[in-house]
């Protein structure tokens, strides 16, 4: 056998089988890893489903204190034409009291349009709070049906389960009354 | 098995099969002979029952996939003309749907039967692993087979679940978009979904076979939890325990039935014969009843686990719950090496007894409160006066979670104090005791508990019962 004949230099620095079987197996596993990628790449999104990744929306409509929930990328995402008095709570709200530290002029573009994510940082339910009639929770803006998650004129996370703010999507003013997400 | 060792068949064809594949002399040994303990109650009928529910759902299954379509605009469909246009669609969709909750049923007392009987102790532990990795793929295959018909229930059970997985830290959103295919629950989810569902129940039936298999090495526990010791201590499987084993599951179906045919639906939730809608969640997303106790477990944690006095979450509120649902499941897992009392039997243990039924009465407790809403207040009382504190429940437009949030503060002072009992405290206690029976009684009990006098042989145990039977 080959670790009879080695010199014992040979043994400290690892015999010749050593090294094949080292070299082997590294090879199988990067061999195994490059035929497992496609697999399971192939689960991430598509082409076709990231080429439906913008949308575009003409605001004129929405009148102060209105909302409208448009789909982008099989999300609703809410358009708030916020009133005076909500801009007003929601800048006033001091950030070091928030659970996801953010000022409201960094949520959004122009104040009275607020855009965001309409999806629940927690487990991804739909929150309520768009339409007229829906509660709006213990903060004027949001409640999350499904565990109760609150959020505010800003979209912030003020009390609940939920551990971030819904989040506002890449999106730019094509005109001053519309906007593209996306 | 080999060759040698064979006893002749009769059947000449049988012995021409026999000599050159042993089958027959295998189920012969298997579950013709096989010295199985001579005092088994109706607890052990369940293994033999979950097993011809994996059959049914198989059966069942197989066939509901040939007029199934896995795709979002036709699936919900496609259900509906099962229902009404396939042949005995309905009565097929039926057995199936209803069977979820039957297997889960029979799964759910065969587990029981094993802690009460300590059945997971040496040597039978990776006996009860293999039974533990059956529960959780049976969990997975019924959460994505409830997908599969595309109600609004499945599209926002899919939702929730798959969302736990966002709780992961760094990368836990891009698992969620390898997981859903996209940036939401929609046509990718659905197939995956499907080819999975259609998988998952082989991989089961081969850990089945691996289960079968590691107990016919070790051999049955029984009700004393006393191995036997010789052939006066068992009896032949064949006919005995077929028998008994029929009985019950005889029983069993006609219950079974009774659902399918009389009350199919009550198992299910009605919201799930609405299409799904990605815009509308239904006002209170339940899943389906075996899930519950986890589910409640996964909602218990409300509040972030982090340093005290500062506002550094190490464990966010959303990965705690993750955590505590998964941890409920591998401390099942673990349970060999937390309980390591000699004794085998609840019979012989009165503390582990007590202890255990009060953890079956906390799951079902938790099974309840993952059923209801997460804010349903029990009871309520007033600190001041009545009149502040109904303005002040006015107030709230949907009622609060728990006072646990942790960001109280930023709320405008109240002056009544509001002392409440809500779902989620309940929730949270019955966690606790989950966590406190495994991680505390078990190990306690290991080394404190005294255990009463067990019976030197089943033979023995058996002939005092009947003896004392004999003298009343």
């Amino acid at each position: 056998m080959c670790a009879d004949t080695a010199t014992k230099k040979d043994h400290e620095e690892g015999t010749r089988r050593e090294f094949l079987n080292l070299a082997a197996g590294a090879f199988g596993a990067i061999g195994t890893a490059a035929v497992v990628w496609p697999f399971v790449d192939s689960m991430n999104p598509a082409a076709d489903t990231l080429a439906l990744a913008s949308t575009e929306v003409d605001l004129t409509p929405i009148q102060e204190g209105q909302s409208i929930t448009v789909m982008w990328r099989g999300k609703p995402v809410f358009i708030r034409h916020r009133t005076k008095a909500e801009i007003k709570a929601a800048e006033e709200v001091p950030v070091n009291a928030l659970r996801d530290k953010e000022e409201d002029k960094d949520r959004v573009q122009k104040p009275e349009w607020l855009v965001m994510v309409g999806v629940c940082t927690h487990l991804g339910c739909v929150p309520l709070g768009q339409k007229e009639s829906e509660t709006k929770g213990e903060y004027g803006g949001w409640v999350c049906p499904c565990h109760g998650s609150h959020y505010d004129t800003s979209g912030r996370i003020r009390k609940g389960p939920a551990p971030k703010n819904l989040s506002v999507p890449e999106y730019a003013f094509l005109t001053d009354t519309s906007i593209r997400i996306g | 098995m080999a060759g040698g060792q064979r006893e002749k068949f009769d059947n000449p064809v049988v012995e021409w099969v026999d000599s050159r594949l042993p089958v027959f002399t295998l189920m012969q040994k298997e579950y013709g002979v096989f010295p199985t303990p001579r005092n088994f109650n109706y607890f052990w009928n369940f293994g033999a029952i979950a097993m011809f529910m994996l059959v049914t759902m198989i059966v069942t299954g197989i066939t509901l996939a040939m007029q199934y379509t896995a795709d979002t605009t036709l699936a919900f469909n496609s259900v509906e003309g099962i229902m009404r246009d396939v042949n005995y669609g309905w009565l097929i969709r039926y057995i199936h749907m209803n069977g979820a909750s039957f297997f889960f049923i029979a799964v759910y007392i065969h587990i029981f039967r094993g802690m009460y009987y300590g059945s997971y102790k040496q040597p039978r532990e990776l006996l009860w692993i293999l039974g533990v990795v059956i529960f959780l793929l049976m969990m997975a295959t019924a959460f994505m087979g409830y997908v599969l018909p595309w109600g609004q229930m499945s599209y926002w059970g899919a939702t929730v679940i798959t969302n736990l997985f966002s709780a992961i830290p760094l990368v836990g959103d891009d698992i969620v978009t390898l997981l859903w295919g996209g940036f939401s629950v929609d046509n990718p989810t659905l197939k995956r979904f499907f080819a999975l569902h259609y998988l998952l129940p082989f991989v089961i039936f081969a850990v089945v076979f691996l289960h079968v298999w590691a107990l016919h090495v070790t051999g049955s526990n029984n009700p004393t939890g006393v191995e036997p010791k010789g052939k006066q201590d068992t009896l032949p499987f064949h006919p005995y325990y077929t028998m008994k084993d029929t009985f019950g599951l005889i029983v069993f179906v006609i219950i079974y039935a009774a659902f399918v045919f009389f009350m199919p639906n009550a198992l299910g939730h009605p919201d799930n014969y609405i299409p799904a809608d990605p815009l509308v969640t239904p006002a209170h997303i339940v899943p389906e009843w075996y899930f519950l106790p986890f589910y409640a477990i996964l909602r218990a944690i409300t509040f972030d686990i982090g340093i005290p006095f500062t506002d550094i979450a190490l464990i966010e509120a959303k990965l705690g719950g993750v955590i505590a649902m998964f941890g409920a499941i591998v401390l099942l897992l673990i349970m060999p090496w937390l309980d390591t009392h000699p004794v085998r039997s609840a019979r012989y243990r009165p503390w582990y007894k007590k202890a255990l039924l009060v953890f079956v009465f906390g799951v079902v407790v938790l099974g309840y409160a993952g059923s209801q809403p997460a804010d349903k207040v029990y009871w309520q009382t007033c600190i001041g006066s009545e009149a502040a504190c109904s303005a002040s429940d006015d107030h709230h437009g949907v009622a609060t979670d728990t006072a646990h949030t942790g960001d109280d503060h930023a709320k405008p002072e109240k002056a009544p104090m509001v002392l409440k009992f809500d779902n989620t405290m309940l929730a949270q206690i019955f966690t606790i005791y989950y966590y406190v029976f495994f991680l505390v009684i078990l190990p306690l009990l290991s080394r404190k508990e005294k255990a009463l006098p067990i019976p030197k042989s089943l033979h023995e145990a058996v002939l005092a019962k009947a003896k004392a039977s004999a003298a009343k």
